[in-house]
């Protein structure tokens, strides 16, 4: 067993990368909109039928699709957020979370209607080779995305603290009426995170499709573990959810090794509470005003 | 109980009194068997509204209340021959001692608003891969029931009508308990808690007390809906009663039919049950196509019904009193 | 040889019979023959759309080949009109859907995919007095209750697991028993776990003993872990029980990690079984053997269906064949009562001694619901194909066992 722990942990670090890359797009969302997005699991089952069908009709590679996929989904989100979360939850934030689980059931089954239940796969041969590292057989498409995150984290962490666009947004996260008093237009400053956040996850299915399945239900598979990574790494941190991601995985590696894959699902969930509990503002983020 | 607050509301009540009634003389057994559905899930959908609705407390794991129900039952039943009123009884205690328990970990640390919502859906997936993997709740392969219809066993499968009233009575009863904690000393601390917390502790309420309270109440109905789902059924898993759909069935209900109020849980359940049914019909031969619909329906019903069913009627013929929301 | 053509003529013939009798009675008292309806109930939606639709289709091919064969003869050629209702992946729900099968006037129904919803649905149909012909239902619990409207015409988990595990008995004697050691990998649904249970006691009977045992949740995201514990296992062969995109996860998963295994040998193992998998990952799809519900490739009914699933674009899967089969000895029952009367359909059905299904099965007999004579099917992908291996009569090719080393 114990030969087995270091290549579990870096396989860990690499499962962890994704759920990451997953978190970051709802991080932001989470930390700017203050809304828990059921739909965000929907979002990435769409990205990843987006690159699936780029790939099966005209062979675009999953890694060249996220020059289409990626601005493609920064509009949809802007727009689901403009012109329908923001003016159909009246403002309340139960309504919000419930607006996005009606969204991401309307996303479920229009996908079920017109795409079916078939599982589909890309054939990308090169993603399922392995990288040796330190004895371990990593799969190449996710020490490719565990770069990625680290990368985009960092990308997306450069744009909130150096640019113009990310502090009105920081400005709107940490006070809202303020915000609008020095003229930041909140509407679009809101969907312009939900845009960004939606980019995000879009990005994180072209990067996890190469060694991964599409179905109308891929989402559910995500979700939780994206919640998860959110909360843990404190909400609307970029480098927390960088952070928690990676821990989570090398969790659910360690807690599946010693306890079966069954129960060591806990570790993730545990992890969870306690966070939760003991450190509601997450690994790296602010106490809550 | 039968305060409204306008005539709107009143015919709204009468409204679903009327279909209740009207159930037993349809010759359609379709209307029972969904009827029975929809009162099923009620009473968690009341259970919820006990803390989520009064309490402001909205919880996004009820289901680990249900499951916890259903589950304690079955495994006394199954594993330990227990009977089966015991351990019907033993559910719903089951529920509540695990909303108090899930409650007083929440509370003592000050979670609230979507932290609580998180926490809750968190402790529903730590129970569901907990049943899942024990032995003693019958790990992966669920619980079965054996089949054996009487009245010592509390199964009534094979007598449509008296399920129904039977189901009848525990919703009846449940919101009659509802009514009561809602005019009660404690319904009034609760409320005071759900509007200004700080204000209610000033005032001296045990505000931690009060919450916890809550929590157990609610998990107590909870732990009976899923009592009452196992004996209808007579088999659970993990994902049939420790599932998210249990989660989002509990809240969906009153935020449709009116949070807070005696009647909403019941007539937004029953509503939403009547929209999803009525989506499948239109949409006959596209299923997938019938959840978009229920879907579409939900969003503009958020939006346009902010306080739920119950809201829209209390404006409707609006009696010369105050009171706004009452039932 | 010449058995097998002969036998393949004699159906070529009462093939052409059928359509003749079909073309032989008028259009005009066919169109006045009110059709004979048959419900479906399978989860369309939910978790299990993918099985639930799969056994639509089955039921549809069925429904349309026995319709354009002349529909039910004994009933003036009356045809056979599918109510296809929702289960939604939840029990409750494929429940209260027998009610609306019920009051649609079907005169039994198959279903439902997952022993949970079948379980709930035949005992709200044993109220109705309304047969339920299971397509899908491992669990052994659809037959113990002993409720007179339940007909499972496939095999259970307890058969399965006897039979599969007795091929693997004969795979490894005649290979010079080679097999000592197996690790178990299995989803912790209800499926998994009690075929999982099984085959630990049982296993060891044949002298190969069990060094891993690893439940993973559905869906699993991951497999690189249990492919490294099977590895560190040392287990000469794998014996997996999940469903499609677990298995197919896995089986990436064991070529990454180089777990160097004498054969994998699933048990209702979802992909080995699917020839999408064999035709997305037919490289690491090689060799692979399951033992699984599988129909008799043989027969003109099933290369009919085989035809018509590809020119709907639909793939073969055990589900479209169990399906198709159900609704089959359903249109048998009624041919032979003669009336779609709910009572003399469970007579008939008990009754049944039917083996023109396209199931390996030989005549039908029902004891206690459960169809003694039925029997899973083992199969090995070779090249781009699923092909037969067990039972020897039906088999398509000699099978390979253990495979040969990977250079």
């Amino acid at each position: 067993m114990s030969s087995l722990i270091l290549p579990a942990v870096l396989n860990g670090l690499t499962m962890g990368a994704v759920y990451a890359l997953i978190a970051l797009g709802l991080t932001l969302i989470y930390g700017v909109l203050h809304i828990i997005n059921f739909a965000h699991g929907s979002l990435l089952m769409l990205g990843l039928y987006a690159a699936y069908f780029l790939f099966h009709f005209w062979g675009i590679d999953p890694y060249l699709a996220i020059v289409i996929v990626v601005p493609a989904f920064f509009a949809l989100g802007y727009v689901l957020q403009r012109g329908i979360i923001a003016p159909m939850s009246a403002g309340s934030e139960q309504n919000v979370l419930l607006v996005t689980l009606a969204l991401s059931l309307v996303i479920d089954n229009l996908a079920l209607y017109f795409w079916t239940s078939n599982t589909r796969t890309a054939d990308i041969a090169y993603a399922y080779d392995t990288v040796e590292v330190l004895g371990a057989y990593l799969t190449l498409g996710r020490v490719i995305a565990f770069f990625a995150a680290l990368l985009v984290a960092g990308l997306m962490w450069l744009f909130m603290t150096r640019t113009r666009t990310g502090a009105a947004i920081r400005a709107v996260a940490i006070e809202k009426r303020g915000a609008e008093i020095v003229g930041i237009d909140v509407g679009h400053t809101y969907a312009l995170c939900f845009g960004i956040g939606t980019a995000c996850v879009a990005l994180a299915a072209c990067l996890l499709l190469p060694t991964f399945y599409v179905t109308p239900q891929v989402g559910y598979t995500f979700v939780l573990v994206a919640f998860t990574t959110v909360v843990m790494g404190g909400m609307g941190s970029l480098p927390g959810a960088l952070v928690a991601g990676l821990l989570l995985g090398v969790i659910e590696a360690l807690g599946g090794l010693f306890l079966g894959e069954s129960l060591g699902q806990l570790g993730i969930f545990v992890a969870f509470i306690l966070t939760l509990l003991f450190r509601p503002a997450g690994l790296l983020g602010r106490r809550p005003t | 109980m039968m305060r409204f607050a306008s005539l709107g509301q009143a015919a709204l009540v009468a409204l679903v009194v009327v279909y209740l009634l009207a159930v037993y003389l349809l010759p359609s057994q379709v209307w029972m068997g969904f009827t029975i559905n929809a009162l099923a899930m009620s009473i968690v959908a009341l259970s919820w509204n006990i803390t989520g609705g009064f309490g402001g407390m909205a919880s996004f794991g009820h289901a680990a209340m249900y499951g916890t129900g259903a589950y304690a039952s079955a495994v006394l039943q199954v594993q330990f021959g227990v009977n089966a009123w015991v351990a019907f009884a033993a559910g719903i205690a089951a529920g509540a001692l695990m909303g108090a328990f899930i409650g007083a970990l929440a509370f003592r640390y000050g979670v609230k608003g979507s932290y609580f919502a998180l926490v809750t859906l968190a402790f529903a997936e730590v129970l569901r891969i907990c049943a899942s993997a024990f032995e003693i709740t019958g790990a992966g392969r669920g619980l079965q029931l054996t089949l054996q219809p009487g009245v010592a066993t509390l199964q009534f499968n094979n007598d449509r009508v008296l399920t129904y009233t039977l189901l009848l009575g525990i919703v009846a009863l449940v919101m009659a308990l509802t009514a009561w904690l809602k005019y009660s000393r404690f319904g009034a601390y609760l409320v005071a808690v759900r509007e200004n917390e700080d204000a209610a502790r000033a005032l001296g309420i045990d505000t931690y007390r009060v919450k916890v309270t809550a929590m157990a109440i609610s998990g107590a109905f909870g732990g009976l809906a899923g009592a009452v789902y196992l004996q209808l059924w007579l088999f659970i898993d993990s994902s049939v009663v420790y599932g998210v759909s249990i989660s989002v069935t509990a809240l969906i209900g009153p935020i449709i039919g009116g949070a807070g109020t005696v009647w909403g849980p019941l007539v937004g359940t029953l509503g939403l049950h009547l929209l999803g049914e009525g989506a499948k019909t239109a949409l006959h031969g596209a299923p997938g196509l019938n959840f978009v619909l229920y879907a579409l329906v939900l969003i503009a019903a958020l939006r346009f019904l902010p306080q739920g069913l119950m809201g829209l009627a209390a404006r409707i013929g609006v009696l010369g009193r105050k009171g706004g929301d009452d039932a | 040889m010449t058995h097998h053509i002969n036998r393949r003529g004699l159906l070529k013939a009462s093939g052409a019979m059928a359509l003749l009798s079909g073309l032989a009675s008028p259009a005009i008292l066919r169109a006045q023959t009110p059709a004979i309806k048959v419900g479906v109930l399978e989860p369309l939606t939910g978790n299990l759309a993918y099985n639930g639709n799969q056994c639509a289709a089955g039921a549809r091919f069925a429904a349309e080949a026995i319709n354009a064969a002349g529909g039910i003869k004994s009933m003036g050629g009356a045809p056979i009109e599918l109510v296809i209702v929702d289960a939604e992946s939840r029990p409750e729900v494929a429940a209260a859907a027998v009610d609306t099968l019920a009051e649609a006037g079907v005169c039994a129904f198959t279903g439902a995919s997952a022993s949970a919803l079948g379980l709930a649905s035949s005992q709200a149909a044993a109220k109705y007095d309304l047969a339920q012909v299971f397509s899908v239902g491992t669990a052994e619990a659809i037959v113990e209750r002993g409720l007179p409207n339940v007909f499972r015409f496939t095999p259970g988990v307890t058969k399965i697991t006897a039979v599969a595990l007795e091929n693997l008995g004969l795979l490894n004697e005649a290979a010079g028993k080679p097999v000592k050691t197996a690790a178990i990998v299995h989803e912790d649904g209800p499926f998994g776990s009690q075929l999982a249970g099984i085959v630990e006691t049982e296993l060891p009977k044949l002298g190969i003993e069990i060094v891993e045992k690893i439940a993973h949740p559905t869906p699993h995201r991951d497999f690189n872990n249990i492919a490294l514990r099977v590895k560190a296992s040392k287990a000469d062969i794998l014996i997996p029980t999940n469903y499609i995109n677990e298995y197919t996860l896995m089986t990436r998963a064991l070529q990454q990690q180089r777990v160097e295994l004498m054969a994998i040998y699933s048990i209702l193992g979802g992909a080995a079984s699917n020839i999408k998998f064999v035709r997305e990952n037919n490289d690491i799809a090689q060799y692979v053997i399951d033992c699984n519900h599988w129909y008799d490739p043989n027969k003109e009914a099933s290369k009919a269906l085989a035809a018509s699933a590809a020119g709907a674009g639909i793939d073969m899967t055990y589900d479209v064949m169990v399906a198709y089969a159900t609704i089959q000895v359903i249109a048998d029952a009624l041919e032979r009562s003669g009336s779609a009367d709910r009572k003399a359909m469970i007579e008939a059905l008990a009754a049944s001694d039917y083996d023109g299904s396209i199931m390996p099965y030989g005549p039908t007999k029902f004891v206690n619901g459960d169809n003694v004579n039925s029997r899973p099917v083992n199969l090995q992908v070779r090249g781009d194909k699923i092909e037969v291996i067990f039972p020897k009569e039906y088999a398509t090719i000699e099978p390979v066992f253990p495979r040969p080393a990977q250079g």
